[in-house]
Parts: C-alpha cells; structure tokens; sequence
C-alpha cells in the first residue's frame, strides 16, 4: 500500500485518515517536550497553531544540523495537549500512544502520527532545521522548528477514536488476564 | 645486580598507574567505548532485530523493524548516535590488582564523559532531580553511575540508558513462596509498559540480593549477549511475546527480543525481583585501559 502524502499546515483533510493509514508528511513541524508545553500553556503558543503539527522530540543539534531527531515518549504529555488541539494544531508526532483523554481530544480535530522510535538518523535524514523558541530550556526541551521532507509515519489516533495502541494494548491485556488470573 | 634492580623497579613504575598518563588513558578508552555504543549496536543485537523483522507478518510491524534497521544502518554509515537520547551514562569498571580505586580514578571517567559529550556529540541529559537544572555535560552528583568490580585487566564498559525504557522498570520485593508470580511479574512489567519503551525490547531480570542489589542484578543482566537464552530465560521471553504488543506498541509477534536473568543469594524470608526494561537499542561497549 503506498503512503497518502500530507504537508502543513494540515486542512481537514486529516480528518479522513484512519488508524493503521501508512503516511509521509512534508512542511513545518515544531519540537515540543513537557517543558515546552508547559511554557506554551503560560505565555501562549509562539507560532501559528492552526494547520500545525508537533512533534514530541528532543533532538541532538550540532550548529545548525540535526544529527540526530527520534520521537520522544508522547505519552509524558498526555495533559498538557489539549490547549493545542483547541488552539488549531492538527497532528501530534511522537512514540507509544496517548491517554483516552487525548484519543476524545483528537475527535472530529486532529491526529497522532506514530514514528518508529529510536530511529533518530533515519527521521534527522528527512529533516532541515529551520529556527528555534525558547533556546533557553536546553537542546532537549526547546521548540526547536524543522522542515520534513517526506517522514514516514503511521496513523497511530484517528479523528473518529481509531487508536491502534489502544486496541493492540486491549488485546494484551486480554491475553495477560486469561493466562494469570484463575 | 644494581642493573637488575633497576630494570625491575623501572618495571614496576611502569606497571603502577602514576599521574595524569593513567587518568588520560582512563578518560580516552571511556570516551571511546561511548563512542562506539552510540554510534554501533553490537552484532548480537543486529542478528536479534533482524530475525524478529523475518518473523513478523503484519505490514506495520515489518515496517517498524525495517526503520529500525534502515536507522542502525545509516548511523554507522554517518557516524552519529542511533537515538537522540543518548542516555545517561552507566559505565562498569574492571579493576585489576594493580590499580587502586580512588577519587582521581572516578574523576577520569567522568571527564571521558564530558569529552565524549562534546565531541560526538552527545545530547546533555543529566539534570539535578528537583531543581531540574542541566549540567550541560552529562556529569553530575552520581553520574556517571560507576559500577566496579574486580578483574585481570583495566576495562571500561559503557551501557548508555535511554529514558523511555529506564522509565518502565519495575521491582518486587516477593514472597519466598511466590517463585511463580516471577513470570507474571515480568510480563505486567511490559503490559503496562505497552509501547513506551521502544519494542523490540531486552529485559534484563534480576532475581535475589537485597532492595538495591536487585535493580544492579537486573542493570547487569543488560551486559550479557542475547544470541542465547537458558530454558528458563526462554520461558519468560515467551511469556512476555504473547502478549502481542510488537514493535513499538503497533502489534506484532515480538515484544522482546530476548530476556537475560541473572541471580543473587537473598534473605531466606526474601525474594527480590527487579525487571530492568532496554529499548531496541541495547547499547554496549567495552575498552581497555592502556597506559
């Protein structure tokens, strides 16, 4: 199956996707970790959110080259996200999943791409660092901006509460119960 | 007889670790033993991600090993780190009779940490734990985290630990009776984990000892190859695949790719189990000290 192409900003087009769609994205996307996030929440977002994507990574910068940009773990941000789904933002990037409260959030709104974590030269090989906010938090937590070109990537959440970790973890948990509870 | 007692004191001068030579050396192989770790996966593991990705049968899990192994592939070809968390420095010293153990000792490992942050280079992880602020040089009260132990020769092993799968470790302090919750244990350990530590994971179990000697069995199960496991290793590598969780959390036929035990004698009222969960990328490498 060949991946849909997307580019930010990102139109309602997002909404049709389904969990599981194989994707690439091109365009913009920001870096956010929680400290990030939680700057965001205080002083407001320092970008245009509507149509935008971030990314959950703290990447290795070197100059100005990113050596080295795998996904963080999305799931430390699962209450600090909803400030930016109602603000605009259309896709969130990370590793593992998010909460049920993030899966409601992403209703009739947005999606969460999965990427294959740990695969940071593979992703910084597709990527041109842009500019920065927040440089003051340190390489791992600032808003770092990045241009894509053709990351590929996994519809992990869907607009319409399609959430493929969720069933997979759902099944483990199935699987656990019947071979250790009596 | 002057000549012989000459070349065999000469002999010992070169043998004891004297000064700034035995400290750059100390600094140098740690430095390239981080080195190597990040940039290079050891062979055992290559084999054990590639034999998962032949297994698997779902498109998306396929496609996950296959990033993973395009990514081991174009940071050895590059020269940069695997992952950007290139983790906190766990480093493992083998001692021979010859060296004392002293402060300089720890100092130059610490100092091969901060060349090898900046020269890599490596991203600054190291923060003070509730002031949160960064040392900028992955060195800090207790860190490097040094383990040693005694040896024939001065070595320096290096296990640089990612966040995401330290942050799914679990201890137990069981029951003596309860030898058979071990399994459950292990597997709860990454049902609860789920995708968050980077599957295809290695678990590294340690079984005995005490509350903290527990969690270093566990650390050190890490260091051992995984192109085998004993029957019982087995058992718990089997237990924990069916769950299905799979690359990355996507589903799929292998969850960890190995699981390493190693045990201790404990308390006869005691049974410590610790899991020690490490991503795909089961970073390792050792130097020796020349000087």
């Amino acid at each position: 199956m060949s991946p849909i192409h997307l580019r930010t900003p990102l139109s309602r087009e997002v909404l049709d996707l389904r969990a599981g769609d194989q994707v690439t994205l091109s365009g913009i996307v920001y870096t956010a970790r929680d400290e990030a996030h939680l700057r965001m929440m205080e002083d407001g977002i320092p970008f245009d959110p509507e149509g935008a994507a971030i990314y959950h990574c703290g990447p290795v910068i070197s100059g100005s080259r990113i050596l080295a940009a795998g996904p963080t773990t999305s799931a430390r941000l699962n209450r600090l996200t909803g400030f930016l789904l109602n603000a605009g933002v259309r896709a969130l990037i990370g590793k593992g999943g998010m909460s049920t409260q993030v899966v409601d959030q992403l209703r009739g709104q947005g999606v969460y791409l999965a990427l294959t974590g740990g695969c940071a030269v593979l992703a910084a090989s597709r990527m041109t660092l842009r500019g920065v906010y927040y440089e003051d938090l340190g390489m791992a937590e600032a808003i770092w901006i990045v241009e894509l070109d053709r990351l590929p990537l996994v519809v992990g959440i869907d607009s319409q509460g399609g959430d493929l970790f969720g069933a997979i973890a759902r099944e483990a948990k199935l699987q656990f119960d019947r071979r250790y509870t009596i | 007889m002057e000549m012989i007692i000459e070349f065999i004191s000469s002999l010992l001068l070169m043998l004891i670790p004297a000064g700034k030579e035995f400290s750059a050396a100390v600094s140098y192989a740690t430095c390239q033993a981080i080195r190597e770790a990040e940039i290079r996966l050891p062979p055992d593991v290559i084999a054990a991600i590639r034999n998962a990705a032949a297994k698997e049968s779902s498109d998306i899990a396929r496609q996950e090993l296959g990033h993973i192994l395009e990514n081991i592939g174009l940071a050895e070809r590059l020269g940069v780190p695997i992952c950007q968390d290139t983790g906190v420095p766990v480093v493992y010293l083998t001692v021979p009779p010859e060296v004392p153990v002293t402060r300089d000792l720890l100092e130059a490992v610490a100092e091969g940490v901060r060349t090898a942050t900046r020269m890599i280079p490596l991203r600054p992880n190291v923060v003070l734990p509730l002031e949160r602020a960064n040392s900028g040089d992955n060195t800090g009260p207790g860190m490097p985290a040094i383990h040693i132990r005694p040896g024939e020769r001065m070595e320096i092993t290096v296990l640089p630990k990612g966040a995401g799968a330290e942050n799914m470790s679990r201890l137990a302090m069981l029951l003596p009776t309860e030898q058979d919750r071990i399994p459950r244990f292990v597997a709860e350990t990454m049902l609860i984990a789920g995708g968050r530590p980077c599957p295809p994971v290695v678990l590294g179990v340690g079984i005995g000892g005490t509350f903290d000697g527990v969690a270093a069995l566990a650390k050190e199960a890490l260091l051992e190859p995984i192109d085998s496991m004993d029957p019982f290793e087995q058992e718990l590598c089997d237990a924990v695949n069916a769950l299905g969780i799979g690359p990355m959390g996507l589903g799929g036929k292998t969850t960890a790719l190995a699981v390493k035990v190693k045990t201790a004698s404990c308390h006869t009222a005691s049974l410590p189990v610790a899991v020690n969960v490490q991503c795909w990328a089961a970073r390792r490498a050792t130097r020796e000290v020349i000087w």
